[in-house]
């Protein structure tokens, strides 16, 4: 039983660690920076501008349709690194795990992240374990940074839209929220939705290619694309008008949120982004991105409008206006 | 989902918005109230008011199961939750609901009390199934909506001899509201409105005669509505149209939902497991008799407050809280003091801001 679990040893820096990371880790990761056994990463420094992002990764379940904690783990802190425009460089993870959280899940979880990792072309150069009681944490939390370059002449910043621009989003909104709502416990609807999970920067890259000047990127992950709204315009001071007849919304989505009284617009997304550009340049940008797998589905949604309350609102498909909900804590399924 | 888009179509939404802005005689004031949360919701999401004349104004009713649950309730589900043994299971909405100095079930659980979230009285089941060494409580919140649901699961907790299973029942009854809200009693004025959109599942269950009452006695005409933005304006139009002819009746526009008998099967469960209440407290409303559900002395052993005698006594509202009288239809959510300051559904100070279908909720959330 024990050899099967992740015991207090493996985090104790001992024998059975070293064990392990040489078995799992190393041989999973592989690469140069790793291999050499050091407690860090030694590399050379592109010229230019380094950007630099963290993300901690707790979910339940950790395992999805579409993904696990792993892969989410390594997508999630390259799109923070893409958002800025760079280009990953690499990344670092750091593991704290429950004792006796099972060794084949854990496995199946460091396979998964390298394989996204390398899928991304991005290795992982260094990292932690840590082990902490049963009872003290939910069987793996996973940190992982990443480092990244920018290109000269890339502004991107959550401060810089301006009234007049045009908002773009990648793809479909809510399926990764709808995903992992599907399997929670109590929740018994039927969905085939997959979670979005993926990494960014090579979309990001193709469409700097076509549009330079793209002013704002984030990725709606929780909070949903209100969430992320919201924050864009309070960092600019302008206002957003949206219009519900052009927000890519799978049926299924629009189904489950629903019957569950969620606003899709509420729920976390994993593999798409937001963009803000001058408006004379969204077609362009919508252009590049349809171009790309991962924006088949992207749309233009709205435009940025001068309001010094940073409001975001929406126009209904009947022609209405009213404010985008700000979702205050989570969000919470409705009964009647 | 399909066969609801003829519901949500752009095109006959706009014309039926022009239908009613055409048949609207300029000199008048309509306020017509929407009883039931879900409407209020819908009518903020899709922002409908602002598709009609200006004249013609939404009143949100007291419709909203979680926004009328008193604070001396929470204190008990709070009381309840506490206890060692006891599993407490809830529909979401109500983990957020004031109860005395503002206590909440969500922080109860913070503070370790294990209180679950379901989203069907069969989780609650399956929860008391999967914990047999735990008392299991399904604190039962709703109008008669969803009391046919837990009259089936008492049923079947009898059934299956689940002995760890009890529920505590706050069902609540849309008629004595409604009559209280509109006509007045000794704790406020009526609610003063030229027609009522009546419930929709609600409707469903206890069908169009409990509300005949509005149309003869308060000579208030009411209309029967589904949930969609074109049921909701088709309502209004019918409204608009009986308020012209001078006509007071109980009309239905949910006919693909609500037959004039609702479900007397629903109500066969419901008769066989609870009990009218002599009173039961609302919030905003006061005690109002025969309002609410109690259950049935043939079901004694799964009452939970039989099972675990709690005390709770009646808790005043925040003394800055205007629920009351948004909750009667006779302010505006905006127009309390606090509403978006010290009341914001992050922190609900009043019931109202707590649910989705609470009317201060919409107006904050949806401007
Ligand atoms: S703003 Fe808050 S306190 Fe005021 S009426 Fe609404 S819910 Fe009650």
């Amino acid at each position: 039983m024990a050899e099967n679990t992740i015991t207090l040893a493996h985090g104790s820096g001992g024998r059975a660690m070293s064990q392990l990371i040489e078995d799992l880790f190393r041989c999973a990761f592989d690469n140069p920076w790793l291999n050499q056994g050091n407690d860090c990463a030694v590399m050379d420094s592109p010229p230019g501008r380094l950007v630099m992002a963290t993300d901690s990764h707790v979910i339940t379940p950790l395992f999805f349709p579409g993904g696990d904690i792993g892969s989410l783990a390594v997508h999630g802190t390259l799109n923070d690194v893409a958002m800025s425009g760079g280009k990953p460089i690499s990344l670092s993870v750091a593991f704290i795990l429950e004792e006796g959280f099972p060794l084949a899940d854990l496995e199946r979880i460091v396979r998964s992240m390298a394989d996204a990792a390398r899928q991304a072309g991005v290795p992982v150069v260094t990292g932690d374990t840590k082990v902490v009681p049963r009872g003290q944490a939910d069987g793996v939390y996973i940190t992982t940074t990443g480092l990244g370059r920018v290109s000269e002449g890339v502004n991107i910043a959550g401060s810089r839209a301006r009234p007049g621009d045009a908002i773009l989003v990648s793809g479909t909104l809510g399926d990764h929220g709808v995903a992992i709502l599907s399997l929670r416990e109590n929740l018994q609807f039927q969905t085939t939705l997959e979670s979005d999970t993926a990494a960014l920067h090579e979309l990001v890259a193709s469409m700097l290619a076509a549009v330079p000047d793209i002013h704002c990127l984030r990725d709606p992950t929780r909070g949903g694309l209100s969430c992320c709204l919201y924050e864009l315009a309070q960092q600019s001071g302008v206002g957003m008008i949206i219009e519900e007849a052009q927000l890519p919304v799978r049926e299924a989505v629009a189904g489950a949120c629903e019957l569950l009284g969620l606003d899709p617009l509420n729920v976390a997304n994993e593999g798409k982004l937001v963009a803000i550009c001058p408006g004379h340049q969204a077609q362009a940008l919508l252009a590049a991105l349809h171009h790309h797998p991962l924006g088949r589905e992207a749309a233009i949604i709205g435009q940025v409008v001068e309001d010094a309350h940073g409001l975001v609102r929406l126009k209904t498909r009947y022609g209405g206006m009213r404010h985008v909900e700000w979702l205050a804590g989570e969000a919470l399924p409705r009964i009647c | 989902m399909k066969h609801l888009s003829e519901y949500r179509d752009a095109g006959a939404v706009r014309q039926m918005a022009a239908a009613i802005a055409r048949e609207v005689d300029a000199a008048r004031y309509y306020r017509f109230m929407e009883f039931c949360g879900g409407h209020t919701h819908a009518i903020a999401r899709d922002a409908l008011a602002g598709l009609l004349p200006e004249n013609l104004q939404f009143v949100h009713g007291p419709g909203c199961p979680v926004c009328v649950l008193p604070g001396e309730r929470v204190d008990l589900a709070i009381a309840l939750a506490q206890r060692p043994e006891v599993i407490l299971c809830t529909y979401a909405d109500t983990l957020r609901v004031p109860g005395s100095g503002g206590h909440t079930l969500l922080r109860a659980r913070a503070q370790g009390a294990d209180v679950r979230m379901v989203y069907a009285t069969t989780d609650a089941l399956q929860v008391a199934r999967d914990h047999p060494d735990r008392q299991v409580v399904f604190f039962a919140i709703g109008f008669e909506t969803t009391a046919p649901a837990t009259a089936v699961a008492l049923l079947q907790a009898r059934d299956e001899a689940l002995g760890n299973f009890s529920a505590c029942c706050n069902h609540v009854l849309t008629p004595p509201a409604m009559r209280a809200v509109l006509s007045g009693d000794q704790e406020s004025a009526p609610a003063r409105v030229n027609g009522v959109i009546g419930p929709s599942h609600v409707s469903a269950i206890i069908g169009l005669e409990p509300y005949t009452f509005v149309a003869h006695e308060l000579q208030t005409p009411l209309v029967v509505a589904g949930f969609e933005p074109l049921d909701v304006l088709q309502a209004v139009l019918m409204l608009v149209r009986q308020t012209h002819a001078g006509r007071c009746e109980v009309e239905n526009q949910y006919t693909r939902v609500v037959s004039p008998q609702g479900n007397p099967k629903a109500r066969a469960l419901m008769d066989q497991v609870f009990l009218p209440r002599p009173s039961f407290a609302w919030r905003g409303l006061g005690r109002l008799p025969h309002s609410a559900l109690g259950i049935a002395d043939d079901f004694a052993d799964l009452d939970a407050e039989r099972r675990f005698p709690v005390q709770v006594v009646p808790v005043e509202d925040h003394p800055a809280c205007q629920c009351a009288a948004v909750l009667r239809g006779q302010m505006e959510p905006r127009a309390c003091r606090v509403f978006g300051r010290g009341c914001t559904p992050e922190s609900p100070l009043g019931a109202c801001m707590v649910s989705s279908e609470g009317a201060c909720a919409a107006a904050y959330r949806y401007g």
